[in-house]
Order: structure tokens, then sequence, then C-alpha cells
């Protein structure tokens, strides 16, 4: 290597630049807002106070943060348990399915979030294809029994549209890494506990698992936290009550007007997400050693 | 009791690891692909209803993208959001490329903070990205109103390149792994200098994941709803957030084509970019 700085300065230079000036700063501008009040309508004054972290801890947002948890949590185990068979007939399949297959996966994750979020409202709102299928059902029984009227089934606006919404999104999110996982797994190990006499249950709880467990934690890992934080679906699809995390966020922003408050919910969504991903890390550590 | 006499069969039974073969997986693969893909061909079909209820079939007909394709302020939004990602794309690529050789080439004080640095946009949720580009915008950097197009996207353009540049160096790092510094040392050899060298030996063994990286960068910023929403006003307006302007409203066919059109060109970037890298190789 040439004892020659140029070089280096060239290359590193334009990036960092860009890293500091339009994404650190940003990011250093919340966080120092974080600790900040609100003197007059648009001015902060940055007073060191703890005040805003003091209001997240507040029954109200708490439980926000709870349920968001909630909900992203039952939306990863949905995933997970839709996705590791897909993830390991991907895996197991033959060249020319396997491509197939995965192009099947990535093509809506490939797709506009917008469009996906669109495409479910239309399936599930009140005139909604689904409603739409049940009321003709309906009818057809009508003329063979009487039945009160069709009322149609409330799908969206409510937390089961979210999580539904949720897991429709990020599925994908889940099954590239466990296939990624399970891809790279000893297929003797597999074999040879099946020859040795144990089940495929078995062999899966106690041999596939095992091995690809650092696969499916960062399969949980990677669906969680982009659930966790999810502004679009739970606004579009949910209802009055099942606002997310993002969402009081949003409204500090823009209705509330309460920057320094939205900044510090913000950055404890940020410390949570950045919590999970040292978790990851150090399991996934452990395991190479 | 006389048992069935079996048919001889055509293929030798499923082997214990063909799971494809197994008919309780591939029942469950059927309900998985018909739970992704059910809305989006909905979507499609219902794009070429001929009914406002946008519920009944009542007959084929074009009329909403004649309608999709006349609406000025979605045509406007649509062009947007093509420009965006468009520059967005030319300068993430070069940042990250740039990036990429600088962490594999040099070492330097700070490299591993500079790594971890650049690892952030990925992981950090979009929600305070977005926050922390509307407060950027609005107290430290404030964006001219009023500016001639494209220039009035520039605060979006800046924060579709923070976001997108970061993946653009993973996917070029990735293709740095393969590639044999001799021939760099050949070339210096026979008296290329360092531009020549990175010119004529480097950027062509890179160039399949510069594609690649430039498409992820492509997708990513056509994409972006939620950091897009905090950065755009009300002249500045992309697709996803006129979509969602729409949606607010009411569900009309005439969002169906608009959606089909983004759908049919993600369909065809995604089959140029699986002409560069196979999909098995970008899932890991």
């Amino acid at each position: 290597m040439s004892s020659d700085r140029r070089p280096l300065a060239v290359t590193l230079a334009p990036p960092l630049f860009w890293l500091l000036l339009f994404f650190l700063v940003p990011l250093a501008v919340v966080w120092a807002y974080s600790f900040g009040r609100n003197a007059g309508l648009t001015e902060i004054e940055i007073s060191g106070t703890f005040a805003n972290y003091a209001r997240t801890l507040e029954p109200l947002y708490l439980g926000i943060f709870l349920k968001s948890a909630g909900v992203a949590g039952l939306t990863t185990l949905i995933c997970l348990v839709a996705g590791f068979p897909v993830a390991l007939a991907i895996t197991f399949a033959s060249d020319r399915a396997k491509t197939w297959l995965l192009l099947l996966v990535m093509l809506p994750f490939w797709t506009n979030l917008l469009i996906r979020t669109y495409a479910l409202i239309a399936v599930l709102r009140d005139e909604g294809y689904v409603n739409f299928t049940l009321e003709w059902i309906w009818a057809r029984l009508g003329s063979i029994w009487t039945l009160p009227p069709f009322v149609p089934l409330e799908l969206l606006h409510n937390n089961a549209a979210v999580i539904f919404g949720l897991v429709y999104v990020h599925l994908p999110f889940m099954v590239l890494p466990l296939y990624s996982a399970l891809d790279r797994l000893d297929r003797s190990l597999i074999e040879a506990s099946l020859d040795l006499g144990a089940g495929q249950l078995r062999t899966m709880l106690r041999v596939v698992v095992p091995l690809a467990l650092p696969g499916i934690i960062s399969g949980i890992v990677i669906t969680f936290i982009p659930a966790l934080g999810a502004y679009l679906t739970p606004d579009l699809l949910g209802g009055p009550d099942s606002q997310m995390i993002a969402n009081v966020i949003e409204r500090q922003f823009k209705r509330a007007n309460d920057w320094p408050f939205g900044a510090a919910l913000s950055f404890i969504l940020m410390y949570l997400t950045l919590i999970m991903i040292a978790v990851q890390a150090m399991t996934e550590k452990r395991k190479a050693r | 009791m006389k048992r069935p006499v079996k048919r001889p069969v055509k293929r030798p039974p499923a082997g214990p690891l063909e799971y494809l073969r197994r008919w309780p997986l591939r029942l469950w693969l059927l309900a998985v692909f018909a739970f992704l893909y059910i809305p989006l061909f909905t979507l499609v079909a219902f794009s070429f209803n001929d009914s406002k209820r946008n519920i009944v079939w009542r007959g084929f007909t074009l009329d909403w993208y004649g309608k999709a394709l006349t609406d000025e302020s979605l045509l406007t939004a649509f062009g947007n959001s093509l420009t965006i990602a468009l520059l967005s794309t030319i300068v993430s690529v070069v940042l990250g490329a740039l990036a990429a050789i600088a962490l594999w080439r040099f070492r330097f004080p700070g490299r591993t903070l500079f790594e971890g640095a650049m690892a952030l946009p990925i992981v950090v949720p979009e929600i305070c990205m977005g926050v922390a580009m509307l407060v950027f915008f609005a107290r430290v950097l404030p964006w001219p109103q009023n500016l001639v197009w494209p220039f009035n996207l520039g605060a979006i353009v800046i924060s579709h390149i923070s976001f997108s540049f970061p993946f653009v160096a993973v996917v070029v790092r990735a293709r740095l792994a393969s590639f044999n510094r001799e021939e760099e040392e050949a070339a210096r050899d026979l008296g290329a200098s360092d531009w020549q060298a990175l010119r004529d030996v480097l950027i062509p063994h890179l160039k399949p994941s510069l594609i690649a990286g430039a498409l992820l960068a492509f997708t990513l910023s056509l994409d972006d709803f939620v950091i897009t929403f905090f950065t755009s006003g009300p002249d500045t307006i992309t697709f996803p957030v006129k979509v969602y302007s729409m949606v607010r409203f009411s569900v009309t066919p005439e969002v169906n084509a608009a959606s089909t059109l983004l759908l049919l060109l993600t369909v065809v970037l995604t089959v140029v970019a699986l002409r560069f890298q196979k999909p098995a190789e970008i899932a890991h």
C-alpha cells in the first residue's frame, strides 16, 4: 500500500461527508431536541431536561409501546410459522423450482408498499372482495333458507387488519434469511438423523432448528424491527385504537407540534432497535466461534 | 380381502429431503402464495373493469388507464418519483462504490466506526430517519421553496441518497471480496496510474455489483413512502405520497390502473436484476 494518502482521501471523503452531513447531523439534531422543551411556537430550547423521556413512561405512551411490541411480536410469530415451511421447501427444491420460488417470494418484496397496502384495502373493506364473495354466498343460501339481510364483516380498521397487513408486508423478510440459513445447512446431518430412526418432526425440532438458529434469530430480528416501527399499515388499515408508536411520533412532529417529545419517542424506538441488533450480532458471533 | 393393485408410478417416491414433493407442504406453499398474490392479482384485474364501483366485473376497458394517464397531478407525481429515483441512484452508486472501496482497500483510524455508521441508515427505523430529515430541512438547511423543477426535489433526493448508498456499498463490498488484487498490481507494474488501474481493472470487475446496486437504489427510492412523506411539500408530491392521499379518500379504479403501471415497472426491473444476479445470490 502506498504511503500516499491521496487515494484514501479521494475515496473516503465523499461518502464520509455525505453520511455526516445528511444522516448523522439530522439524527444528532433530533437527539438534541429530545432534551429540549418548546419555547414559543417554533422555537425549541435545548435545556438538557429529561422531562420528554419521563413523559414516554406515562401509561398512555408506555401502553402504546407495549401494544406496538405485541403487534410486531405476533406478526413475527405468524411470519415465522408461515414462512418456515416455505423456506424449507425452497431449500430442498430443484434448481429450476428454486429460482422460480425465490422470484415469487421476492416480487412482492420489490413491489411498492403503498400498492400492496392499497391492494389489501380493496380486498378487506366493507364493499371489498371478501365481503362481496360472502354476500354472494349468503344470497345463494338465502334462496334455500330464510336468512336475515347480509351485514358486511368489518375486516378493515381494526387490530386484526393491522396484523394481517403487517404479515402480508413482512413475510418475505422472514423467508429470505430462513432460506439463507437452511441452504447452508449440512444435509448429511439431516439424512443421518432420518437414517438413525428419528422421524421428520423430531429431525426438524432436534437437528434442523438448532442448526439454523442463527438464521431464525436474524429472520426474527429483520421482521420484528420494521414491524415495530411500521407507520403506513396501522395508519391505513388500523382503526382509532390501533395506533402504533410510529403514528404517535408522526403526530408529535405534525399535528401536535411537540418536537421534543416526538424526538424522545423516536430515540427510544431507535435504542430498542439498536439493542435488538446488538443482541443478534452477539448470538451470531457466539455461534461462529 | 384383495388389496387394490398398485399402478406403476412414473417417478420414484419422494425422497426424505424432497419436501417440495410432499402434499401438505405443497398445500402450505399454495396457501402462502395465494395470500401474497391474490390481492395483487385482483388489483391488476380490476384496473381493466368497466365499472366505477370496482367490485363487480362489468367487462373489459382501458378507460382507467386513459384517465390515469391524463390526470395531471398523477402524472406529475409519477414523473417526480422517476426523477428522484434516477438522481438518487446515480449519486448513491458513486458514493456507495467509493465507500466500499475505501473500506476494502485502506486501513485508517476510525475505520470500524465508519463501518458501523454506514450500517446505521440500513437499520434505523424509517420513521426515525423521516423525522430527522424533516427537522434537518426545516431548521438546519432550509430547502428554498418555489425552486424550478427538478431543484425543488432536492431535499427528497438528498434523503433518498442517504438511505440508499449504504445498501449499494454492501452489494459492492460483497463483489470486492472476489477481486484478485494481483490484477491491479500487475496493471501498475505495467505502468498504469492509480486512475487507470481503477478504470480499466477494478471497475470492470465491479460492474455487475454496480448494476445490481443501482437497481436496488432505484427500487428503494421508488418504493419509499415514509421518509418522502416527511420531506415532501405541496408541490413536490411523489407517486406513493399521491396514492396515499387518494387512498385516504376512496378506492377508485384509476388508482388500480396507476398502480398496475408501477407494478409492471417493478416486474421489469426485477427481471433485469435477475439477469445480473441469480435470486439465490440475492437471497444470501
